[in-house]
């Protein structure tokens, strides 16, 4: 059975079915998120003192680390742009250097948190420390599951592109979308722990 | 693929660019007023006016909320009284239990 409204509009949201099933999900992210900043404002103005995020952080890393997720958002919207202009060959290569950023971006939290483990700062060591872990921890496992399905659509999911470009087109915008969240997140993240 | 269409992406893309180009320009203007050691009320109003800036730039154009259909945003305006509500909670704690006393 084919699957409805992939490609067409539905008559009454005026929307295919996979992009408010992606809106969607990203409002109940933007509810999972809000509640783990709501608990950390709660936290912070409870605590009788609270360390600023830049004597504990590395901010020089996490700056670079900021420039690398916008970078990646920048090729991952040229990858849906470059689908748009039928460049299938522009797309990998816009496709190829997201994941390859996503991945720079976790080897950099990599030596970040093996540097916090080595001094002994670990999420049991302090109410910052256990916010910082926490809201990076869930935002990483989030880069990795968007890694995961642009890796899938830069590989096999790409077949799809020459049996049906316009579904694959509308699938590879759907994961951008996830994509953009989750850098929208970090720019958020990086100045509330970080410099704040 | 019509002329027209194709005049439309090559314009979207120069816009990803100049997007591109502000959210770096942005981002050394955040890590710049952190090292001024403002006063921290003054710190968080303005990282987190950059960061709405930044975010917004990243939702209009990146997600193309700029040009989106009625329905995205009824979800998303739903989204934003909730959320705004979740991060009055803790503020409203301070009031030292205004509101439940205030029902009595």
């Amino acid at each position: 059975m084919e699957i409805p409204y992939t490609v067409e509009v539905r008559p009454d949201t005026g929307l295919t079915n996979g992009k408010i099933g992606i809106w969607l999900f990203l409002a109940s992210e933007v509810m999972l998120f809000g509640a783990l900043f709501a608990s950390y404002i709660l936290i912070r103005t409870g605590a009788p003192t609270w360390p600023r995020g830049h004597t504990i952080l590395n901010v020089p890393l996490a700056t670079v680390n900021t420039i690398v997720l916008i970078s990646s958002s920048v090729t991952m919207v040229m990858a849906w742009a470059s689908l748009m202009r039928h460049r299938f060959g522009t797309y990998r290569i816009y496709m190829g250097a997201t994941i390859l950023l996503g991945g720079v971006f976790l080897v950099i939290k990599y030596f970040e948190y093996s540097h916090k483990f080595e001094t002994g700062l670990f999420p049991s060591t302090s109410n910052f420390l256990a916010i910082y872990f926490t809201l990076t921890g869930l935002h990483m496992l989030h880069v990795m599951g968007g890694m995961a399905v642009n890796a899938y659509f830069w590989g096999p999911g790409a077949k799809l592109y020459k049996t049906n470009p316009e579904w694959f087109i509308n699938r590879v915008e759907h994961s951008g979308l996830f994509w953009h969240f989750v850098d929208l997140v970090w720019i958020f993240l990086f100045p509330t722990l970080y410099l704040l | 693929m019509t002329t027209d269409h194709a005049v439309d992406i090559d314009k979207q893309v120069r816009i990803y660019i100049t997007v591109f180009v502000s959210l770096m320009a942005l981002t050394i203007i955040t890590v710049a007023i952190a090292r001024l050691d403002l006063p921290i009320h003054l710190a968080v109003t303005v990282a987190l006016f950059v960061a709405i800036v930044k975010g917004s730039l990243v939702a209009c154009y990146f997600m193309h909320l700029i040009a989106e259909k009625k329905l995205i945003y009824a979800v998303l305006a739903l989204t934003a009284f909730f959320f705004v509500a979740l991060l009055a909670l803790p503020v409203i704690t301070h009031h030292d239990g205004f509101w439940i006393h205030g029902l009595h």
